[in-house]
């Protein structure tokens, strides 16, 4: 069998119907959010809104937006919509701080998530004869259990063997004859230069295709990792707050990602003016949840810089397509898949008393970003032996892993010797080509 | 005994021990002995001063990060084994080195080794029991 769509009736439902559709899906949940969330009731009743506003697609300009630092205040259920009883899954994402942001699942929930990535399969040509080798890594991070759902729904046969141990997931490929790779775009290119150090080649593995998602790449990186591992490579967009990965995906087109829009409405704003702008103009993109009960964010404001593309796709789906994330509205950096923020590396180095004077290099060395933080020696923790500095310098490295849930190296400089700006600190020195 | 130790943070970079030793040599600052522990990413340069406060302060008002440390210095003939037979007491009386370089003296013809151990107390004691002279920052200008 080969399915060419997972959902028909929605990803290729004629436009008019899907606004029909998102209108009043938006309003349910509206009120289902403004019932049910006393933070965010608070907001509308400050803003003037109630859910009798709010009847179909042309009244989302009235919704207020919902920030990262909303997920902050609300720490740990304050954005829940749901009893807890009802609540089946919890996952988490960095926060701009030390804490990490929380977000929940209903059992339904997680099947909207299913079918979502149960889509993004089927439109790269995957059924139930595929076996889904699943190298993201599995827990906190959505990556993991993402696909894995929507695989296990398909009927394909899954390998959670998460991320790491590298040489094993070749033998996997190799032995278990997996078909499609699901991870983050850095470790798919790591795989290929593994393939090839292994004496291998990808006539060796029985590799199709792979879905790369959770940081951005460039088309030089997917034709790379589309001859080292001798697949297509197709992108995933999604994140947390929202969802996880699924959010968009790519069809064979290899085109602009499509929105799974019965579930999700995407907006693109002036970050500026917080002004909606029209398809094909570069702006923050903004999803509202639509059918999510458990964590349904309305106009959550992504901080990712993108645009949209309405013109018909070849795949015949009529889900809007939305481009790789070109950028950044803040300060935010992916590295290895991971979120990080400045201003949690400052909380580390100021709770371990060195000053907030660093200075973060993050590189690419054969397909992984490297990632290296400079700190200002003080008085305090100087010493005239040598394996003390160097036992510095591991603490302050675990306790940055433990907040970032990444590792950073950390080099002790001399002090002063970081710049000081005046107004905006350069602190970020990102040598990575991530975007064409 | 112990001799003063100026202990500083350096980056291992090109130029930064030639900044320090720029630094020294403008203020009029003689070195008596120096030594460089490294790591790929720093170093730490060791010296012995006759001044070691006027140094230290020196050292402060141009952003260095100093530590004075108190260190043993032994006088040793400048001939085979006599190095060896310190080293040996040392280790019978489990001390554990972190350290250790020499210089020659100015005005006789021995070698001065400075030595710094985990209990600096401790290692006074056991070299004073065994006859051992450790010099003091006095004796050190006659040296």
């Amino acid at each position: 069998m080969n399915l060419k769509y997972y959902q028909k009736e929605y990803e290729c439902m004629p436009l008019d119907e899907l606004k029909k559709l998102q209108g009043k899906r938006l309003a349910e949940n509206f009120r289902h959010v403004y019932e049910n969330v006393e933070y965010y009731r608070k907001r509308c009743q400050e803003a003037g809104v109630t859910p009798d506003d709010i009847k179909g697609l042309e009244d989302l300009d009235k919704i207020p937006f919902t920030c990262k630092d909303d997920l902050r205040q609300t720490y740990p259920y304050g954005l829940f919509a749901v009893p807890m009883s009802k609540v089946v899954r919890i996952h988490a994402s960095s926060g701009t701080t030390g804490k990490q942001i929380v977000v929940g699942y209903t059992k339904e929930d997680l099947d909207i998530w299913d079918d979502c990535t149960a889509r993004q399969l089927v439109a790269i040509g995957a059924d139930e004869n595929d076996i889904v080798q699943g190298a993201y890594g599995y827990g906190l991070f959505t990556g993991g259990f993402g696909l894995h759902g929507g695989a296990t729904k398909l009927g394909c046969e899954v390998i959670p063997i998460s991320s790491g141990n590298t040489q094993r997931q070749i033998t996997f490929m190799q032995d278990l004859k997996s078909t499609v790779l699901c991870c983050t775009p850095s470790y798919a290119a790591y795989l290929g230069e593994t393939l090839k150090d292994m004496g291998l080649s990808p006539a060796d593995i029985h590799l199709k295709a792979g879905i790369f998602g959770a940081e951005p790449w460039t088309e030089e990186m997917r034709r790379d990792i589309e001859k080292s591992l001798g697949i297509k490579a197709y992108d995933i967009y999604g994140l947390t707050e929202v969802m996880g990965p699924g959010v968009a995906y790519e069809c064979t087109e290899q085109k602009g990602m499509h929105v799974n829009e019965d579930h999700f409405i995407i907006e693109t704003i002036d970050p500026e003016t917080g002004k909606r702008l029209p398809d094909g103009e570069k702006g923050e993109l903004v999803f509202t949840a639509i059918t999510k009960k458990a964590f349904p964010l309305m106009r959550f404001r992504t901080k990712d810089i993108g645009v949209l593309n309405r013109a018909p796709c070849g795949c015949g789906r009529t889900f809007v397509r939305m481009s790789k994330p070109m950028g950044r509205t803040d300060d935010m950096l992916i590295i290895r898949g991971v979120n990080v923020f400045p201003s949690q590396i400052e909380g580390v180095l100021l709770q371990n008393g060195y000053p907030p004077n660093y200075e973060i290099h993050v590189g690419r060395e054969n397909n992984t970003d490297t990632f290296e933080i400079l700190v200002e020696m003080v008085p305090e923790k100087f010493s005239d032996v040598v394996s003390e500095i160097s036992k510095q310098e591991k603490a302050l490295e675990s306790a940055l892993l433990s907040v970032l849930q990444i590792k950073a190296k950390v080099k002790l400089v001399a002090p002063k010797s970081i710049a000081r700006s005046e107004g905006k600190a350069k602190r970020v020195i990102d040598t990575r080509k991530l975007h064409d | 005994m112990t001799v003063n130790q100026i202990s500083i943070f350096l980056e291992n970079k090109p130029e930064s021990l030639s900044q320090l030793t720029d630094v020294l040599a403008k203020n009029n600052v003689n070195m008596r002995a120096l030594s460089l522990a490294d790591t790929s990413d720093f170093g730490i340069a060791r010296i012995i001063t006759d001044d070691c406060a006027a140094a230290e302060e020196i050292l402060k008002n141009n952003d260095y990060i100093v530590k004075t440390t108190g260190v043993v210095a032994i006088e040793i003939p400048d001939e085979a084994g006599s190095l060896n037979k310190i080293l040996k007491l040392l280790a019978e009386n489990g001390r554990n080195i972190e350290y250790m370089y020499g210089f020659t003296g100015r005005k006789t013809n021995s070698a001065c080794m400075i030595i710094r151990c985990t209990n600096m107390q401790k290692t006074e004691e056991i070299l004073e029991a065994n006859g051992i002279h450790t010099i003091s920052q006095e004796e050190l200008k006659d040296i």
